[in-house]
């Protein structure tokens, strides 16, 4: 083997990695919570009495699910062109994981929905709630706790989908800074291990992060 | 009053209430027996129009629970009820299980909404209990959290729907002794319910049901004690 390691162009830019994982964690976490939000509402499309909202639901759900979530980006930034909506990469990169996550969380959510019995609607409904209250009051928040491990899962796969902002040129997440410096030293090895690494610490952050908050968050 | 007339309603091919009628006068106790599925349950849920009607009227003071134009979620204020499984919010401790409702529907402010909780939770025994999540309590503590609950929203009307079905037997006392309290007071209430003894001391009628229809409705002493029809008579032998 007569590939010599350097290491020390790496550890050079550091700062400027880190900065990178601050964006990538920030595309990450905002197209998690727009997915989450989409999501909620997706499942309540496709198990609501209205057919034109379980129709457009159900194809989305479909559509994000069974195709490559490259794909479902390129056609955000590269596609939606066409209809005379150009987004920049990182708007696009994250609506594209956004619709990907919105996707899965739906499916998620509507499990999650008929683990909660219907009598406890029935019991908020005989209080005199109306339905979206106590939709809000009681069913919202026992179904974030059923879902809560499941949606940290989503961030996380999240996190790493970010990566495929290369594709469509977003140079400021770590893949985006990592590629910028390998073209420009050819240390690829090198570069990449150190920002996979990087990205194994922000998974392992986040799931360690969840964990506080659960404990904190549900207390029965 | 609950003036029901002549109620019908179907769950598919199934026809659960052929044509019910009773009223059901302010401040009286009305037991209603009968064995399952006789449609006795479901009476209490059109009451208060958790489940829709086929055919006739029910009418609470005067208003007609299931008309178009009846504000439901307004009405249900006044009626409470207690199901057979308690329907605790697991989320929520006990204190916040009963201020939910009057601070979110009836709009009572934080503090007035913790004052009527724990005057309701202290008057079912549960003083202690404030901070605690509804898994630490045992059914018997969590149907009379439930009591709590409804009677938190200060209701003209209490239903209960077979409340101590679903609990142990020697849980079954401190619900009862609740409503044998609730009763003393003056509260209207109908009780669907297979605690007989429960029925003739606290009633002051008792309705037998059988097949979808009231069979036999009158005083306890006529109804369980010397019942009229051959229906009633078999059902109490039944139970006994």
């Amino acid at each position: 083997m007569n590939y010599s390691f350097h290491w020390r162009p790496v550890f050079q830019v550091m700062p400027e990695m880190l900065a990178g994982c601050l964006v990538t964690v920030e595309i990450a976490a905002l197209s998690t919570v727009i997915g989450v939000a989409i999501g909620v509402a997706l499942a309540l499309g496709r198990t609501g009495g209205n057919r034109a909202a379980a129709a457009f639901a159900l194809a989305w759900i479909e559509f994000g699910r069974n195709t490559p979530g490259l794909f479902q980006i390129y056609l955000v930034y590269f596609g939606l062109g066409s209809f005379g909506l150009h987004l920049n990469s990182y708007a696009a990169l994250t609506a594209g994981i956004a619709f990907n996550n919105a996707s899965y969380l739906a499916e998620t959510f509507r499990g999650g929905l008929r683990a909660i019995p219907s009598t406890q609607t029935r019991a908020a409904r005989s209080l005199g709630m109306s339905a979206p209250l106590a939709f809000r009051l009681i069913m919202l928040p026992q179904l974030f706790r059923i879902v809560y491990y499941p949606m940290v899962n989503q961030m996380i796969l999240s996190v790493l989908m970010t990566a495929l902002g290369l594709t469509v040129g977003l140079d400021t997440d770590l893949a985006g800074v990592t590629q910028h410096f390998n073209v420009l030293t050819y240390r690829t090895f090198e570069y990449f291990s150190v920002a996979a690494a990087l990205y194994y610490l922000i998974a392992k952050a986040m799931m360690l992060t969840s964990r506080v908050v659960a404990w904190r968050l549900f207390r029965y | 009053m609950i003036e029901i007339e002549d109620v019908h309603k179907s769950f598919g091919a199934l026809e659960v209430l052929k044509g019910v009628s009773m009223t059901v006068a302010r401040g009286e106790v009305v037991s209603v027996i009968g064995g399952s599925g006789s449609g006795k349950s479901t009476l209490l849920m059109c009451i208060n129009g958790l489940e829709p009607i086929d055919a006739g009227r029910v009418v609470v003071d005067g208003v007609d629970v299931h008309a178009r134009a009846t504000d439901i979620n307004r009405l249900r204020r006044r009626i409470g009820i207690v199901f057979q499984q308690w329907n605790a919010f697991p989320h929520l401790t006990v204190l916040e299980n009963v201020m939910l409702a009057p601070r979110k529907v009836l709009g009572k402010s934080r503090a007035e909404a913790e004052a009527i909780a724990t005057d309701r939770l202290s008057h079912v025994g549960l003083k202690d209990k404030l901070v605690a999540y509804p898994s630490r309590l045992s059914g018997g503590q969590q149907q009379r959290m439930a009591i709590a609950r409804a009677l938190a929203m200060s209701p003209d009307y209490m239903l209960f729907d077979e409340v101590t079905s679903a609990l142990d037997p020697q849980l079954v006392g401190e619900v009862l002794d609740t409503m044998r309290m609730l009763s003393s007071e003056g509260m209207t209430m109908v009780v669907v319910t297979h605690e007989m003894r429960f029925a003739r001391d606290v009633s002051d009628r008792v309705a037998f049901f059988h097949r979808g229809r009231i069979h036999e409705i009158g005083p306890p002493e006529q109804v369980i004690g010397n019942p009229q029809r051959p229906e009633t008579a078999d059902f109490l032998k039944s139970v006994r």
